[in-house]
């Protein structure tokens, strides 16, 4: 009912103003934004409504028209809707995207029209190896390069022996995948389990206790990290052995783990204490309209806005001129959340890693701080097998 | 070896907790002749009842039993409201007309609940784990479960084969004009059927919720195993709900228990952690050809259709 009102709205908008739509810039966003995940979704969209907002919804001048299309956390489904934002829509700049799965079958319509896609979030091995291309652009990371600073301080800590569990998709085998390539003891068990359908943990959670690992390394983005959490205190492993995550736990989920993620550390680009001014702003702003904290979903999607806008700008808004803003995205030129980054040349960010913590905030509510900084500009381990080179 | 046991706790908990589901759907189906899709909306609700309840009074035990209270009777609403209209219609109308009410349960939660969903949490006496074997140590609560299951089956086979309301319900069942013909108050016995069917299946929810997170559309996935389990045990027969989804449960968690270790002797390390799941998912749905081809009427037949 809701996709069709936003779709009668939409084409309503498009038969209003034929001229008008000429004058702006059209952005596609795709995300999830019903089932169990739509809350992952929703941030996105309040954080890139809050960077138009800060932006005035202009770009070098022209208003900003957005269409927001639901992938349902399908791969089809969001192939589908890419491919009518590419075709029907006309957009300029397609953005959005949480999972590696949808992401990378949307890829290719995108790309092989010469329009923008600006990922706020997947980031599969494949886009930055092989399959990387002049019109992709991510504005979170390669999923490896999380779980690989994770690995680096388990390594630290000086941990011999760890259980990875992760979910069985594309993200799921990059973040296993990343973590082994940075921790230097011994993995003595790994489990990949159905997603997005399995919930119950308690066959992984068994397998953990017979192997008595030093330390159990997760990943379960969205509501799928608050049933692990739940799952793994029951199951009494939480005071017996250290729990290690990536994307496990943020702002969205902490509302529903509360106390269960007390002293679990994650691992992760961006944190909402970072001390810069663009990130004091969007946080301050984002809390004041919407209450709550927002989420690494929210500030990838916050820098997605800024990011198309510095293209935009550069161009002067003339939106033909692709390889132009190509050469401006590719400094970086905007004030991103996370501080100054730069770009490898597979079009993925060489970035900071950090160690984050569970706290309380003043009010009682549950929050992130930054610990430490684990890695200084990392990149991804596959930037090299992909041809392109600028 | 306590490896083994504590899989197989796991896969007996998980199958009794079907049973649960299944037994609702089974005694709808079976006796009313109707196909109910949103049974799985109503696991939900229960799920959404007792964690809202729970938030109220403060009390696990009591917000669960409020919850079983307030599923039964938007259960018999549902029924009196909505369903009655289906019954003497085709089975594809059944499909659509709760297929629809899947879609107005879930954009209903949306409206009063919210989007973001909600956790359930354990009172403190049910989270350390219990010895049950020396050095087996096991979910306090995953144990809770198993023996609430086990109970309602013994209650479920008491009221179905020993009481006055199990006849009548048998009775409807085998022939609904004749029973109607002696007197017996058909619709107030399917308004009942339906409501006790709606019970079980937020008591598997609200059970569930403490290990899953609320939310919505939670129903949606495990309501196609339970669909399996009745087809397995035979539509209609509780007996056979019971032996056929506690036979999913272990096979769904023994697979996934060991069917890893089992193809790594043949795969790659990740090849098998790969393969696995899917494979072990698949197990299910072979069962299931296996019972359709050699015994299409299920394990358990009730013949008297």
């Amino acid at each position: 009912m809701k996709r069709l009102l936003m779709g009668t709205v939409a084409l309503v908008a498009l038969g209003a103003a034929p001229v008008g739509a000429q004058q702006s810039v059209k952005i596609g966003f795709v995300s999830t934004f019903s089932g169990p995940t739509a809350v992952i979704g929703n941030d996105m969209r309040n954080s890139f409504e809050l960077a138009l907002d800060h932006l005035g919804r202009k770009m070098a001048g022209k208003p900003v028209e957005v269409i927001y299309e639901d992938d349902q956390q399908k791969p089809e489904v969001g192939v589908q809707k890419t491919q009518k934002l590419v075709e029907s829509d006309k957009v300029d700049f397609v953005i959005g995207y949480i999972w590696s799965n949808v992401l990378l079958a949307s890829l290719k319509p995108v790309v092989d029209s010469q329009t923008f896609l600006i990922s706020a979030n997947a980031g599969p091995s494949q886009i930055a190896g092989e399959q990387c291309s002049p019109f992709f652009f991510s504005t979170s990371w390669q999923n490896d390069q999380t779980p690989q600073a994770m690995g680096t301080y388990m390594t630290q800590k000086g941990v011999k022996t760890a259980f990875l569990i992760g979910p069985n998709y594309a993200a799921g085998k990059d973040m296993l995948t990343g973590v082994r390539t940075t921790f230097k003891g011994q993995v003595i068990g790994e489990e990949l389990t159905k997603w997005p359908d399995q919930l119950d943990f308690s066959t992984e959670l068994s397998k953990v206790r017979a192997a008595r690992p030093e330390a159990v390394f997760v990943f379960y983005p969205g509501a799928a990290g608050v049933q692990f959490l739940t799952q793994y205190a029951q199951s009494g492993l939480k005071g017996q052995i250290p729990l290690y995550t990536a994307f496990t736990i943020d702002a969205i989920t902490l509302p529903l783990q509360k106390d269960l993620a007390l002293g679990v550390p994650g691992a992760q680009e961006w944190v909402n204490d970072l001390p810069n001014d663009a990130n004091k702003k969007f946080v301050a702003d984002f809390r004041a309209k919407h209450k709550n904290y927002p989420s690494f979903y929210g500030a990838q999607s916050y820098d997605a806005a800024n990011f198309a806008n510095s293209a935009v700008v550069a161009v002067n808004g003339d939106l033909s001129k692709k390889d132009a803003m190509r050469a401006e995205m590719r400094k970086a030129n905007y004030a991103s959340v996370r501080g100054p980054y730069k770009y490898g040349n597979n079009q993925f960010p060489i970035q900071n890693f950090y160690l984050q913590d569970v706290v309380k905030d003043a009010e009682g509510n549950f929050t992130l701080k930054t610990v430490t900084t684990i890695v200084k500009d990392s990149q991804d381990q596959f930037h090299e097998k992909c041809p392109m080179k600028w | 070896m306590l490896l083994f046991i504590e899989q197989c706790l796991n896969g007996l908990q998980f199958g009794l907790l079907l049973f649960l589901l299944a037994a609702g759907l089974t005694l709808v189906f079976g006796i009313m002749d109707l196909v109910n899709l949103a049974h799985g909306s109503l696991y939900m609700l229960g799920a959404y009842f007792a964690a809202t309840f729970a938030a109220w009074t403060d009390s696990f035990v009591l917000g669960a039993l409020l919850a079983l209270a307030a599923t039964l009777v938007v259960g018999m609403a549902l029924e009196v409201v909505a369903l009655r209209r289906l019954y003497g219609r085709d089975h594809l109308d059944h499909v659509l007309g709760t297929f629809g009410l899947i879609l107005f349960f879930n954009e209903l939660v949306r409206l009063v609940w919210g989007p973001a969903g909600m956790s359930l949490s354990l009172p403190m006496w049910l989270i350390p784990p219990v010895e049950i074997l020396p050095g087996l140590f096991y979910p306090t609560y995953r144990i809770a479960i198993i023996l609430t299951a086990l109970l309602v089956a013994l209650f479920l086979y008491v009221l179905v084969m020993r009481t006055r309301l199990g006849m009548l319900v048998r009775a409807g069942a085998s022939n609904r004009e004749m029973t109607g013909a002696l007197g017996v108050n058909i619709s107030l016995l399917y308004t009942l059927v339906f409501g006790l069917g709606a019970a079980l299946a937020g008591l598997a929810g609200l059970m569930q919720a403490p290990i899953l997170t609320v939310q919505i559309g939670m129903g949606e996935n495990i309501l196609i195993l339970a669909f399996v389990v009745i087809i397995i045990g035979g539509i209609g027969s509780i007996r056979g709900a019971f032996i056929a989804a506690i036979l999913v449960g272990l096979i769904d968690t023994i697979g996934r228990a060991f069917l890893p270790d089992l193809l790594r002797l043949v795969l790659s390390s990740r090849g098998a952690s790969t393969v696995a799941p899917a494979m072990s998912s698949m197990m299910i749905y072979l069962l299931m050809a296996i019972v359709l081809v050699l015994r299409p009427e299920g394990l358990f037949p009730v013949s008297s259709k």
